[in-house]
């Protein structure tokens, strides 16, 4: 039989474990309504979808150790090899989705042009986040003059529609793949800003807080230990939802011409080649603009979802 | 009301200012001469150099900056570096075909998006409402330039019951009308797919509040529920969203211009960007920096006509 002291002892470790059985609850909870959610279980099958495009486009993961030119897996023809003489033929058993104005396959660039978009979604939504979130939280953390210049300098940014910044800061930097990751993850940064400076505001106002800062806690510590974890979730919500974006301000701007630089296959500039020959060769257009078209609507199926799991109001 | 405006227009001048900051400066980092780029790389140095003396270029930064604030004042936007010509001249000739573009869309949004969104509200969880919910998240991730295009090969060639490119003569309302639908439905659509989901969404807020109950419970017709209670409720985050995409479809036209071969601020943009016209880009960003603020200023005044509370 146990004796008094065994039964303290249990309550007091049950009560222990009760908060981080809760947490494992809750969480479980949360997932059981996201699989729920079928719009966005078609988002994360889209998403993969893509992602498998991607990567399995050709065997760049097996050829590169081995030091060879990496073959197409998933494509069917390698996408910069030009058959003239058939320049702008329509779909057919060989080549699915018809060839554009090079005589080069459709169906191959559409797979391949999938690495630019979503390399330009996920990269540009990381610089932005991360330096979204940086000023942020250093501006919601110390307040004052630091608070004022850093969220006055994203209202600024945020005056322009995020296509005029992004060819703002392309006209400065000039075009190029790695300037136009760069340009979408600067227009991108003032709203993570946003969202991690009210979060932050919110989460600095806890006792958790107050009671490091008065065992000497330095400004570093606090933030990094108690005030980012606390405010990670939104802003991952958020990057999940600005990677559809970010791949719509991509497409826009291949479509105008600063994107990356041709042969490379992108969709919006594969849509751009293919409106010289609209009415003669539709195909060229339809069939990039339909993969821009499924890439967006997964993240942003993916995004609603996120966003009603973590819906206050509808946990309640 | 009117100290409400008035203080809304006093802080748009703050704002105005630093977008026009921004630009200056954005501007003057961009790399190469302007005075080279205006002359041509085989230029003689003097001709440069005299160049740059009469654009201002050899003055202090600080100068420059107040005579380009001076001359915005004075409505001069200077003279384009490729063509010679006035900008203001250039911006007179296409604004009122990008002004009535953008305006057509804000309109069409408005008008199908409102009424589409409290239809699916009132039909919550049905066919209808599954109908409505992902084609307007379609709507939202399809680019306007695609859209665009997929309109135009719809009804400029499968059907060709209107002319697929050009801005038509504005003398001639016929021609013009013509050529303004299918851009105007481009950038309209996408509006809509937004303003129904937030008008869905905001409806469905205040449908489950108690005074709407009340409302029905004293036996009101289920019109005079939506439209006399629940709407106006409603209406702030509408406003909002109307003023957000306003905004947006600003930038959007730049596409739908460029898709549709279509004289506008946004061609103007996109060719001062190709032919590194610096002033041209200047003065085609001050005017689209003034037009957010201005939606911006709407909104905010619209507001206060929605919610009389917000102006107290």
């Amino acid at each position: 039989m146990k004796d008094k002291l065994d039964v303290a002892i249990d309550s007091e470790m049950a009560s222990l474990e009760a908060p981080a059985i809760q947490l494992r609850s809750q969480k479980k909870r949360l997932f059981r309504t996201f699989v729920r959610n079928r719009p966005a279980i078609l988002g994360v099958f889209l998403m993969l979808l893509v992602l498998c495009m991607a990567f399995f486009a050709d065997d760049w993961f097996i050829a590169i150790p081995q030091g060879r030119e990496p073959q197409p897996l998933l494509a069917p023809y390698n996408p910069l090899e030009q058959d003239a003489a058939n320049r702008l033929s329509p779909p057919s058993r060989e080549h699915l989705m018809g060839l554009d104005s090079f005589g080069r396959d459709t169906f191959s660039r559409v797979i391949y042009g999938s690495r630019v978009s979503l390399m330009v979604g996920v990269i540009a939504v990381l610089i932005g986040g991360v330096t979204g979130a940086i000023m942020g939280l250093m501006g919601g953390y110390l307040g004052g003059k630091t608070e004022n210049v850093v969220m006055r300098l994203a209202d600024i940014l945020m005056a322009f529609p995020s296509l005029i910044m992004g060819l703002m800061v392309l006209a400065v930097l000039g075009g190029g793949l790695f300037n136009m990751i760069l340009a979408i993850g600067i227009v991108l940064a003032p709203t993570f800003a946003r969202v991690a400076h009210s979060s932050t505001l919110s989460v600095k106002q806890n006792e958790y807080v107050t009671a490091a800062r008065s065992v000497g806690a330095g400004n570093l510590r606090i933030t990094r230990l108690h005030i980012l974890p606390n405010i990670l979730s939104e802003v991952v919500v958020l990057a999940s939802i600005w990677v559809a974006s970010a791949i719509r301000v991509e497409a826009n701007l291949s479509f105008i011409g600063l994107g990356v630089s041709p042969p490379t296959p992108a969709w919006g500039s594969m849509i751009r080649d293919g409106t010289k020959y609209l009415f003669q060769a539709p195909w060229v257009s339809f069939f990039p603009g339909m993969a821009i078209l499924i890439t967006v609507l997964a993240f942003n199926l993916l995004g609603d979802g996120l966003r009603d799991v973590l819906d206050p109001k509808l946990q309640n | 009301m009117a100290r409400y405006i008035a203080s809304r227009l006093l802080l748009a001048i703050p704002t105005v200012l630093a977008v026009l900051t921004l630009v200056f400066f954005v501007v003057r980092v961009i790399p190469g001469d302007p005075a080279t780029a205006a002359l041509g790389d085989y230029a003689s140095q003097e001709a440069v150099e005299a160049l740059r003396e009469t654009m201002g270029l050899n003055d202090p930064l600080y100068i420059q900056y107040f005579s380009f604030l001076g001359d915005l004042l004075r409505g001069d936007l200077g003279k384009s570096m490729i063509t010679g010509k006035e900008i203001s001249e250039l911006v007179r000739q296409v604004l009122p075909y990008t002004l009535e573009l953008t305006f057509t869309a804000i309109l069409i949004g408005t008008v199908l998006g409102v009424p589409l969104g409290i239809y699916t509200a009132r039909r919550v969880n049905t066919w209808v409402d599954y109908v409505g919910r992902v084609t307007s998240l379609a709507g939202l991730s399809v680019p306007a330039f695609y859209l665009g295009i997929l309109i135009m090969l719809l009804f400029a060639y499968k059907i060709p019951i209107l002319p697929a490119v050009g801005g038509g003569d504005l003398g001639d309302w016929k021609s013009n009308l013509s050529h303004l639908i299918l851009p105007a439905l481009t950038l309209g659509l996408i509006m809509t797919a937004s303003v129904t989901r937030l008008t869905r969404s905001a409806m469905l807020n205040v449908l489950k509040d108690d005074y709407v109950r009340t409302a029905r419970s004293k036996g009101l017709s289920e019109r005079a529920v939506i439209f006399r209670h629940a709407l106006r409720a409603a209406l702030v985050p509408i406003v909002s969203i109307i003023g957000i995409w306003s905004a947006s479809l600003v930038a959007d036209s730049v596409l739908t211009e460029t898709v549709f071969a279509r004289p506008g601020l946004g061609k103007m943009l996109v060719s001062s960007i190709m032919q590194r016209d610096y002033t041209a880009l200047q003065s085609v960003m001050v005017i689209y920096a003034l037009f957010v603020v201005g939606i911006n200023l709407i909104t905010d005044i619209i507001y206060s006509f929605v919610d009389p509370r917000i102006a107290h």
